[in-house]
């Protein structure tokens, strides 16, 4: 009994550590919620969570997009920039009726997202690059398009999309939950999401074994930027107005974030939808959690930073046993 | 600055070997060719362009940048990139403004020694934990950012333009500003050590291939820790000097000077996988961002955006010339 008990022991515990390195970010995020119980004001109301539920949609939108990227072993920096241009294109269709609008929107994010394939998958520029290139000249074709101005959206449907509710769900709420059920079955249930997984691990490896890895580059990128163009009307929604100069600023960085501290690596090889979602829950609660509590807001992006450090060198532990 | 001599089997090629020359020289020196090119046509177009004081404007310009650049041709070399300069370069604006008061020669030396022990701490992550230094100085950025801000209280910090710390952003040195003398020293030095020293030579072997690196015994923990540590220090100076221009301590100064000093690099010919690539080019690189610059202020007429716009663009044709330039060299 006794050695059995001893023999027992050490196997839970690596057991323990490696169920908690698999699901840190839920750990963390219940650790936070708990926390906030305790010292947030009036924290457990449905204000609070619906108000972080919403501002937290775009970022999910968009790290969904880019958590396929950095699963093909690639990257979009783009997303902001293309959010930029979607607030910029909306206003100037929306005479012909709110489903023009989001079409033509989202017609220009396929657009940017086809260059970025191209460049990754055609040419063979690295992604960072291909997106960096995109991330700095998409905001400066979205003001020129905008006239440098923010215009005032009136329709009503679009405005539905921002800050309407359906059976008492906001709309972007709505929109970020199907987003994400659709990628977890493109993800995990389609041959699709096979390629992007095998892409990643290794790419000539399935080259060599068949599979259309062009193809997959290309649609990655053109999903990534769709979602990120959703997220910019989305946002442009909930403003009431375009904003091509603020809207989707600095986003990609709490996307990678959201990503990485969700468990998946940046080598690629891996896409973990969940842990995406959580991340971005994760530093959005954060960031309210500083906000709410009247502290500095600038500690937040300090804590965000030592957790994303700590998050990716407790995961490298599991990726290289 | 940095020729590097050609391979003995590309030149033995026969009939191909000048093609091959030529398609080698035009992506390592085509950043020199397109600034000389831009150059020209703006000084037939504007008549003032080529004025004593517009140049040194455009110099000036770039100055700031062009230290980050000295340090992020390193980083990039050995196959990494350093996203946490444009929030080094607040923090040590901030550290400047405020020891500036204290003793003023503080707020020169303490900017450079505190970055470039954040740098340390970031090439220490990178090389001895074996992080991902996209995601270790991604922390960088946003967590730097975060204290620059915490330090100044969010707001620019006023530096007394009497002491006699301004005078390295605005002081004049023989007729050239400080900062230009400064920035020339430092592109100088990093020259010289990238081709001459055999700390130069393993940054390239490492960006070449790190595996090998390390199996020839190359020392490439060392030098990669030097190489985050040095873009710190730079970054900080960088702030320290354009805190002393601006006569303030920016918190929200630099805001993504990484994306511009990354593509200052890549533009002049350093690949972004490593291996390749020479001071000289970010030299061209650096500079063809600022003519840009000048030239869109010059015109007047287009917004600041059109300057990303063009930024971009160029990013774009760069890496299309270069992935061009590749395929035919391999052929």
């Amino acid at each position: 009994m006794d050695r059995g008990a001893t023999a027992k022991g050490p196997s839970d515990l690596s057991t323990v550590t490696s169920w908690v390195r698999g699901r840190g970010v839920y750990l963390a995020f219940v650790v936070l919620v708990l926390f906030n119980l305790i010292i947030t004001p009036n924290f457990a109301s449905v204000v609070t969570v619906t108000t972080l539920l919403i501002t937290v949609s775009p970022i999910v939108l968009v790290s969904l997009g880019v958590a396929l990227a950095i699963g093909t072993e690639g990257i979009d920096l783009s997303v902001g920039s293309v959010m930029a241009l979607a607030s910029a294109f909306l206003p100037l269709y929306l005479g012909y009726g709110w489903p023009v609008a989001v079409l033509v929107v989202l017609l220009v994010g396929a657009l940017a997202g086809l260059v970025n394939g191209s460049l990754v998958a055609f040419v063979g520029v690295q992604p960072i690059i291909a997106t960096l290139a995109l991330l700095v000249g998409g905001r400066g074709l979205a003001q020129i398009f905008a006239g440098g101005q923010s215009l005032p959206i009136t329709d009503p449907g679009i405005l539905w999309l921002g800050q309407g509710r359906l059976f008492g769900v906001p709309a972007p709420v709505i929109v970020a939950v199907v987003a994400v059920i659709v990628m977890a079955f493109l993800v995990n249930r389609t041959t699709f999401g096979r390629y992007v997984v095998a892409v990643g691990g290794n790419r000539s490896a399935s080259y060599l074994s068949g599979h259309p890895v062009r193809r997959t580059l290309l649609a990655v990128y053109v999903i990534s930027a769709l979602l990120a163009a959703l997220a910019g009307i989305i946002a442009t929604a909930r403003l009431g107005a375009s904003d091509p100069s603020n809207i989707g600023l600095l986003i990609e960085l709490s996307a990678i974030t959201a990503v990485v501290v969700g468990g998946t690596p940046l080598s690629g090889g891996k896409v973990k939808i969940m842990g995406t979602v959580m991340g971005a829950l994760l530093i959005q609660l954060i960031t309210n959690t500083f906000i709410s509590n009247d502290l500095p807001f600038t500690w937040a992006q300090v804590l965000t930073a030592v957790i994303i450090l700590v998050a990716v060198y407790i995961q490298k532990g599991r990726g290289s046993a | 600055m940095t020729t590097r001599p050609a391979d003995p089997e590309s030149t033995a090629g026969g009939g191909f070997a000048w093609r091959e020359r030529l398609f080698t020289t035009l992506q390592r020196r085509g950043a020199i060719a397109v600034l000389i090119l831009v150059v020209a046509i703006a000084a037939l177009t504007f008549d003032n362009f080529l004025s004593a004081q517009n140049l040194q404007n455009i110099v000036l310009q770039g100055a700031f940048l062009g230290l980050i650049v000295v340090g992020m041709t390193f980083v990039i070399i050995s196959g990494g990139i350093d996203l946490s300069v444009g929030s080094m370069l607040a923090l040590g604006g901030v550290i400047a403004a405020q020891t500036v008061q204290v003793f003023w020669p503080l707020a020169l030396i303490l900017p450079p020694l505190l970055c470039g022990l954040i740098g340390f701490g970031n090439g220490l992550l990178i090389a001895k934990a074996k992080m991902s230094f996209f995601i270790v100085t991604l922390a960088g950025l946003l967590g730097i950012r975060g204290l620059a801000l915490a330090l100044a209280g969010e707001r620019p910090i006023r530096i007394d333009g009497g002491s006699p710390f301004v005078w390295f952003g605005q002081g004049q040195i023989l007729g050239v500003a400080v900062p230009i003398v400064i920035v020339v020293v430092a592109f100088v030095v990093g020259g010289l050590v990238l081709a001459r020293t055999s700390y130069g030579r393993v940054i390239f072997a490492i960006g070449g291939s790190e595996e090998s690196a390390r199996l020839m015994g190359l020392p490439v923990d060392r030098t990669k820790i030097i190489a985050y540590t040095t873009s710190g220090a730079l970054a900080g100076l960088a702030g320290a000097l354009l805190a002393a221009r601006i006569s303030a301590g920016d918190p929200n100064g630099g805001l993504a000077w990484e994306l511009d000093a990354i593509s200052a690099v890549v533009v002049g010919g350093t690949l972004l996988t490593g291996g390749a690539g020479s001071m000289s080019g970010s030299l061209a690189g650096v500079l063809l961002l600022s003519v840009l610059q000048n030239l869109i202020n010059q015109l007047g007429t287009l917004g600041s955006y059109a300057q990303q716009l063009v930024s971009g663009f160029f990013l774009i044709a760069v890496v299309l010339v270069q992935a061009y330039l590749k395929r035919k060299q391999r052929l």
